[in-house]
């Protein structure tokens, strides 16, 4: 395998993490409607990602970035095409960044409703436009013969890629709910739980119907038939372990799921990664839209050192907040401290 | 209707709007992380409490500041593929190592340990936990680093070779382009910088509190440590500032002529440095100027008869060198800012230093002007920071790249200006909305003051700080 291909694979890793680990943040933030009923249990589901929303979000920098590092020409397609819809994705991120901190600064509960609405909103958004995004990178756009996208916006919103995009939304939904029940005490858990069954239904029809069609894309190649169909028994798995309340069973599975699933798509792409649809012969491949050899040389040692270090103390936090949040807790937590969070910086 | 649809007018409004827009809170984060940690610090060896009031109580600050700097930091990382792709493809194979080693190294660091800080006061060892905020502080700097020597690439190419069959700058040697000449000065004069700024709000709040005769057993030191760090950090910043000169004289001496609006190439004496000038608007022609003789020479040089080229002698090297065009940027934004910049930071010096004096012994000054200039620290630390920046960014135009691409150039061909018009609409207000958010929550938290000492618990007998929950 050579530099290049190998890079297309970390880059693949790295949207695996980000997908995994956002997503069910982006899942937590959808749930907020359906499971907080009053503050409390508001303040007991942001806090069951308070500590690593963050760092999960920082993985979307670093794929970018190792994009920019090892595919400039992708990077440069990719995000000048999407403009519009990257705009919304980077406004919502940006208005759900700053609500989990801003959230707590005040007491009314008019300014908890605002920003409980921007958590929603910029967690709904870019689940369900990641998925536009990448169903449209699979399936092809219009690029001229120097990989400028030459299609609009709406041309964005075709059916399949927004198939893909409610997948992509359903998917991280269900995700959430299943990483609540496992990370919550009380009545909630139990009613995220319920609240994933019921998800779940509709999340494996429509996340079926999306690999199906996708087969189609990929002309029915065998790395990606095996992978899509793993995706799709992983995801049953993730279902039939919620509904025995096994919920670090069913995470797991939902996990593996979205990896797959991920994997999947990557598979259907290559060797290309930015396949043009009106020529084959604009499209962007590994081989045409990769750095040089000495700067993957360099990103390679960089990865190479770097990325178990980095799953060894994120994996770490995990651990240090592996304790659930309930009710209890929260209202501990802000007893000790009379004036409620604002005080405990 | 073209006039205002011209995709790269707004790519490079946007640009610049939205970095600035992210540097108003990057310098707070690094100035206030490394300052939270020094109380932090001084809790942990000395157990008073009042440190630990601090460090809570600065701690809230930078992080309302935080979160500001990470959702605008993205955008960043994001706009030069959406705004610059052409640029993006030019410089991607050299200049997207630096920014995955800064996703790689600082930004997942950082992002962790934050995290580990802000919601383990009860769940980590108290040392462990003092070592977050460290490991935080450290991420945050060496994030600084990378962006620098990314941003130091576009200041001089270093490192690169130009690869004329696929059009594109090629990395052939990282140690060059991470050890750029331009970077080893900025990165000190900006991380200075930060803690001038920093130091500024640690000033500004605890002037506020003493002004009014309270919190005084917390601000009292506050105020010790800002004034102390002011004047360090500002010593440091001009030794770096004065080695940064030095690198830009080498490297774009244009930038330097138009730091100075000089015209004609000038010598020794000749090479005066001008306080203040009165000119026409464009700066092209001067009415009235009190200057300082040779000070120029000794910024560009290092010596008292050094010659600083002039702007139409550059120009017309440039013309040789580069074929016909317009290399001189906006003289009168280069020529104030740099002003500015340096006037804000001496002043800023001089205010510390009288202040400590001032304040001598455990003196607190009775007048009120005292304490109304002190208030100022804080903006006007963090608006020399700025118009440094806009002297460095500007002042490299037209280039992008020096030397090899234009910004002109560099923009997206495939976007139109309505689309980069309605992105840039969208940032405004969002951001615009959003800084009055911030701005009245910091108001609200720092007037506010520390809290309560908190009590020993009954059983242990030691101070357990309260923990965190959103
Ligand atoms: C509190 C802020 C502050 C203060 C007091 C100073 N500077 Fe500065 N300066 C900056 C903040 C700054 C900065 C952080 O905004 C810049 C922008 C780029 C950089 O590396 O630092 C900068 C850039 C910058 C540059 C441009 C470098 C380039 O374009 O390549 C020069 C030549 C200087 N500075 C020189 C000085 C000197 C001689 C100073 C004092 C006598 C000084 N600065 C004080
Ligand atoms: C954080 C401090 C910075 C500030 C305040 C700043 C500000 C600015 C400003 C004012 C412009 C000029 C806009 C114009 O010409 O209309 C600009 C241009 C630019 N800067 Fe920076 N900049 C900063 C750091 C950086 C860094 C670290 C990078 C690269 C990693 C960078 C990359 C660019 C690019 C690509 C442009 C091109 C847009 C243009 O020329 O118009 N800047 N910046
Ligand atoms: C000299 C210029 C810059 C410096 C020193 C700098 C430094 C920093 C620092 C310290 C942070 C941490 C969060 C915070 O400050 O609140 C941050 C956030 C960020 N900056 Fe900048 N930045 C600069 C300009 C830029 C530019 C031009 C980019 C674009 C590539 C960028 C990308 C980011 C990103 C993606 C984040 C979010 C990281 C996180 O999640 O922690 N920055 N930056």
């Amino acid at each position: 395998m050579d530099l290049a291909t190998l890079w297309f694979w970390i880059v693949a890793a790295l949207f695996v993490g980000y997908f995994i680990l956002d997503g069910f943040d982006f899942g937590v933030g959808m749930t907020l409607p359906f499971l907080g009923k009053d503050d409390l249990d508001r303040r007991v589901l942001i806090n069951t990602i308070g500590p690593v929303w963050d760092l999960n979000e920082t993985w979307v920098i670093v794929a970018g970035a190792c994009l920019f590092a090892a595919f400039p020409e992708w990077y440069a397609t990719l995000f000048s095409g999407f403009y519009l819809a990257l705009l919304l994705i980077l406004l919502a991120l940006i208005l759900r960044g700053v609500s989990f901190e801003y959230r707590h600064q005040r007491p009314e509960s008019r300014w908890k409703a605002w920003f409980d609405g921007m958590i929603i909103v910029g967690s709904a958004v870019p689940a369900l436009l990641w998925g536009v995004a990448f169903a449209n990178i699979v399936q092809g756009v219009p690029l001229d013969a120097d990989h400028n996208y030459i299609g609009t916006f709406f041309d964005l919103l075709n059916p399949y890629a927004l198939l893909g995009g409610v997948t992509t939304l359903l998917l991280f939904f269900t995700h959430g709910a299943v990483f609540i029940s496992l990370k919550t005490a009380g009545d909630i858990r139990e009613r995220a739980r319920k609240l994933a069954v019921k998800s779940g239904v509709v999340t494996i029809v429509v996340a079926a119907s999306f690999l199906v069609w996708t087969a189609f894309l990929a002309e029915f190649s065998v790395a990606y038939l095996v992978l899509a169909a793993l995706a799709a028994v992983a995801l049953i798995g993730a279902w039939l372990f919620n509904l025995r309340g096994a919920e670090g069973w069913s995470f797991s599975f939902m996990a593996a799921t979205v990896a797959l699933a991920v994997l999947a798509l990557f598979t259907a792409l290559f060797p290309d990664v930015m396949p043009a649809s009106n020529d084959p012969a604009n499209s962007l491949t590994i081989a045409n839209a990769s750095s040089s050899e000495y700067t993957l040389t360099v990103m390679s040692w960089t990865a190479l050192v770097f990325l178990p270090l980095i799953l060894l103390y994120q994996g770490w936090t995990y651990w240090v907040f592996r304790k659930r949040v309930s009710r209890a807790s929260i209202q501990a937590a802000t007893g000790a401290a009379p004036a409620g969070a604002a005080q405990s910086a | 209707m073209n006039e205002i649809l011209d995709p790269l007018a707004l790519a490079r409004w946007q640009f610049g709007l939205t970095t600035i827009y992210h540097f108003l809170f990057v310098p707070i984060t690094i100035g206030m992380v490394t300052t939270t940690a020094i109380f932090q610090t001084a809790w942990y060896r000395t157990g008073q409490v009042r440190y630990l009031q601090l460090t809570k109580f600065f701690g809230q600050l930078f992080l309302i500041n935080f979160a500001m700097g990470v959702v605008t930091g993205i955008v960043q990382e994001f706009q030069f593929g959406m705004n610059w792709s052409d640029y993006s493809r030019f410089v991607g194979d050299v200049f997207g190592a630096p920014l995955a080693f800064e996703g790689l190294l600082a930004f997942f660091f950082e992002a962790t340990f934050i995290g580990l800080w802000i919601f383990g006061w009860d769940k980590l060892p108290r040392f462990l936990h003092l070592l977050t905020i460290w490991a935080t502080a450290f991420g945050s700097i060496l994030s600084a680093y990378f962006i620098i020597a990314a941003n130091a690439f576009m200041q001089n190419p270093v490192g690169y070779e130009m690869n004329v069959d696929k059009g594109r700058a090629e990395l052939v040697d990282i140690g060059a382009l991470l050890t750029n000449p331009v970077a080893l000065a900025a990165f000190p004069h900006t991380i200075f910088a930060s803690f001038m700024v920093s130091a500024g709000l640690i000033i500004t709040v605890a002037a506020w509190h003493l002004a009014r005769n309270q919190h005084l057993e917390t601000m009292r030191p506050a105020l010790k440590l800002g004034l102390w760090m002011m004047i360090i950090a500002g010593v440091l910043t001009t030794v770096f500032g004065d080695q940064l000169s030095l690198a830009m004289v080498a490297t774009q001496p244009m930038k330097m002529a138009a730091a100075e609006a000089t015209y004609q190439t000038v010598c020794g004496a000749q090479a005066s440095f001008s306080l203040f000038t009165l000119g026409t608007p464009d700066g092209t022609s001067e009415l009235f100027s009190i200057r300082v003789p040779y000070l120029l020479s000794l910024l560009s040089t290092h010596t008292f008869d050094g010659c600083v080229e002039g702007i139409n002698d550059l120009q017309a090297q440039y013309i040789e060198a580069f074929g016909p065009g317009d290399y001189t940027p906006i003289i009168w934004i280069t020529y104030w800012s740099f002003r500015w910049m340096i006037g804000l930071g001496l002043l800023h010096v001089f205010v510390a230093v009288v202040g400590l004096w001032l304040t001598r012994g455990g003196r607190h000054p009775k007048s009120k002007w005292v304490w109304k200039a002190a208030i100022w620290a804080f903006p006007l630390s963090l608006a020399a920071m700025i118009v440094g920046w806009v002297f460095t960014e500007m002042g490299r135009q037209p280039w992008l790249v020096f030397s090899l691409l234009k910004t002109e150039d560099g923009v997206s061909p495939g976007v139109s200006g309505l689309e980069v018009l309605i992105s840039l609409i969208a940032f405004t207000l969002i951001y615009g909305i959003l800084a009055v958010v911030e701005f009245k929550l910091i108001k609200k938290a720092a007037q506010k003051g520390p809290a309560d000492a908190p009590e020993p618990h009954p059983e242990t007998g030691r101070i357990e700080p309260s923990t965190t929950v959103y």
